[in-house]
């Protein structure tokens, strides 16, 4: 048996702004099913590839496939940008909430954009604002929201088409742990209810929590891609202790390192990272003075190592 | 940098009935606002109607216009009733169309459905004009009250006054598409329209101009809508219908295919 054809098939994408180019050959695609996350610290190139997957910036070079049927036949963007997008969910970075409409009136309209008629509209809001657990505030202005209310109606704005794919771009920034915890049981029932995901995100514990396989970016690159597990054992050792206090930088050069398969500096903190921490926690226990948390490696090690530590420009 | 796979921002207006949805949209929420949207748009060209027809027309006495000497209100009253139209017109589509689309990110919700940006411009434009008509009705509701004049060809003034505001909606939406800020809408208004109100015969007769600077306001978009309404206020069929309608319909095309072009522009980045 063959595997099903993607949803979104995504070949060696480029785009230069003014000579710089902020993506560079990114190809990705996302089987039926499937949770991608696209990580990568910012300028990385995350939203302009959302941006040309939307259609609402054109490729230098590149193919972007959408639907395909089982006879290899697909939706071209920005060919066939309309049909696309009658079948696409979107949740950009910023939220575009029209401030004069009640909840219930932002799906209302946004139903129409999409041609669904009143009485289809009827019958789907009430499950949408139950979805995004909002039912109480079918009458609340966006103002009188939160943001995670807000995000949630985003959420439950993008699929008034009943959509197969959802393009989530930042679905979670700025909100609060109850909200965002909120936000991600709302996800995965929809993974729960077969549809498809691509999602960007800053978090990774919400990339590990999500996503069934992730897409490092860095300068416009694919650096890295594969299931998160796999991505840590492949790049990583699998356990980290940080050492940080008075003192502790010091370590780093010391008989300790000897222990570690790796040490890095971030600030007051040393990581040490490992395959048998037992010796070096032994070693450690010299130091009372020094506080230090062992770990299993987890996504943010794996980021900081690929892409570095060190601050961006536009960080 | 010219981009093979992009299709030149000049290239011709690709409409369809999308546009009713965003019209539908705008509509919807101005229905909510309509009674003080009403007031505002009856309030300060009925200030205009009363201060100077009334109040300086005293002073004036009759005007020559159209063969004819008319009271001044009759003459102010035809005139401003195309302000009203251009102003109403105009502030639609730049200050609420861009609210709609920079501040608010309306459109940026919009594009991510089955509607294209063309035919979100379209729908601005209508609803632009739309809001034009709206002005006009109530306008020429008080005027008809105060019996400036009764003629029954003053229905036409309706689907002048929605060619009018079409017309202004698409030159204010050229402006929409370059704008950073509302402060640059302040220019458009001191710059082009309230030049083009004292120049296109609204408040006083054109022939009280300079020669050359009659031939010049002949072709301006204000004059064509004045010379259009002003005859029907006098129970007369306008001269040279065709000319002005098509002066007015150059402006819109013109116009609209210039505000797609920047705002394709504007949206690519």
């Amino acid at each position: 048996m063959t595997a099903a054809p993607p949803l979104l098939d995504v070949q060696a994408l480029s785009k230069s702004y003014a000579g710089t180019r902020v993506v560079d050959g990114v190809s990705l695609a996302i089987a039926p099913g499937e949770c991608l996350g696209v990580i990568g610290p910012n300028g990385a190139g995350k939203t302009t590839t959302i941006r040309m997957c939307l259609g609402l910036t054109a490729p230098d070079s590149g193919g972007i496939r959408y639907f395909t049927q089982p006879d290899g036949t697909a939706l071209e963007m920005p060919r066939d940008g309309l049909a696309i997008k009658a079948r696409l969910g979107v949740v950009s970075q910023f939220d575009s909430l029209d401030p004069d409409f009640s909840c219930a009136e932002n799906l209302f309209v946004f139903g129409r954009y999409f041609g669904l008629t009143r009485s289809q509209m009827a019958e789907r809001v009430p499950q949408l604002l139950d979805f995004a657990a909002l039912g109480h505030k079918a009458d609340a202005k966006p103002a009188e929201l939160s943001g995670g209310m807000k995000r949630r109606l985003s959420l439950a704005r993008a699929l008034v088409n009943n959509p197969d794919l959802l393009l989530l771009d930042e679905p979670t920034t700025g909100l609060d742990p109850q909200a965002r915890h909120l936000m991600w049981e709302r996800l995965q029932r929809l993974l729960a209810e077969g549809k498809s995901i691509l999602l960007t995100t800053h978090f990774m514990d919400e990339a590990e929590r999500l996503c069934h396989r992730l897409l490092v970016l860095d300068h416009g690159r694919k650096i890295a891609e594969g299931r998160p597990r796999e991505l840590i054992a492949e790049h990583l050792e699998p356990e980290v202790i940080e050492v940080y206090g008075h003192g502790a930088l010091a370590l780093a050069d010391s008989t300790l390192a000897a222990h570690a398969e790796r040490v890095e500096r971030s600030g007051e903190t040393v990581f040490f990272y490992t395959r048998h921490a037992r010796p070096l926690m032994q070693a450690l226990e010299a130091h009372p003075q020094l506080r230090t948390l062992h770990r299993p490696a987890n996504l943010e090690d794996l980021f900081l190592k690929l892409t570095g530590r060190q601050i961006r420009q536009d960080g | 940098m010219a981009n093979r796979n992009e299709a030149s921002v000049w290239a011709p207006p690709r409409l369809s009935m999308r546009w009713w949805p965003v019209f539908q949209r705008n509509l919807l929420v101005w229905r909510k606002l309509a009674l003080p949207s009403l007031l505002a748009n009856i309030g300060e060209p009925l200030l205009w109607l009363v201060a100077f027809g009334y109040g300086l027309g005293a002073m004036v006495g009759r005007v020559p216009t159209h063969g004819q000497e008319v009271p001044y209100i009759v003459f102010l009253a035809s005139g401003s009733i195309c302000m009203s139209a251009m102003n109403a017109a105009s502030f639609e589509a730049l200050y609420s169309a861009f609210s709609r689309m920079h501040v608010q990110k309306t459109w940026d919700g919009i594009l991510n459905t089955p509607v294209q940006l063309d035919d979100v411009v379209l729908a601005e434009m209508l609803w632009a004009g739309f809001k034009a008509l709206f002005s006009v009705v109530a306008i020429l509701g008080v005027m008809l009250a105060l019996k400036i004049s009764l003629s029954p060809k003053l229905v036409l003034v309706l689907p002048i006054g929605l060619v009018a505001g079409v017309t202004f909606a698409s030159m204010a939406l050229v402006f929409n598409a370059k704008a950073q800020g509302y402060d640059f809408f302040t220019y458009y208004f001191a710059v082009l329209l309230s030049p083009m109100m004292f120049l296109s015969g609204v408040f006083f007769p054109r022939s009280q101009l300079p020669g050359f600077a009659q031939t010049i306001t002949d072709w301006l978009p204000l004059t064509a809508a004045v010379e259009l309404v002003r005859p029907l206020f006098l129970d007369q069929w306008p001269a040279d219908a065709a000319r002005h309608l098509a002066v007015l319909a150059a402006y819109a095309i013109a116009s609209f295919w210039i505000a797609l072009a920047f705002t394709r522009q504007r949206f690519r980045r």
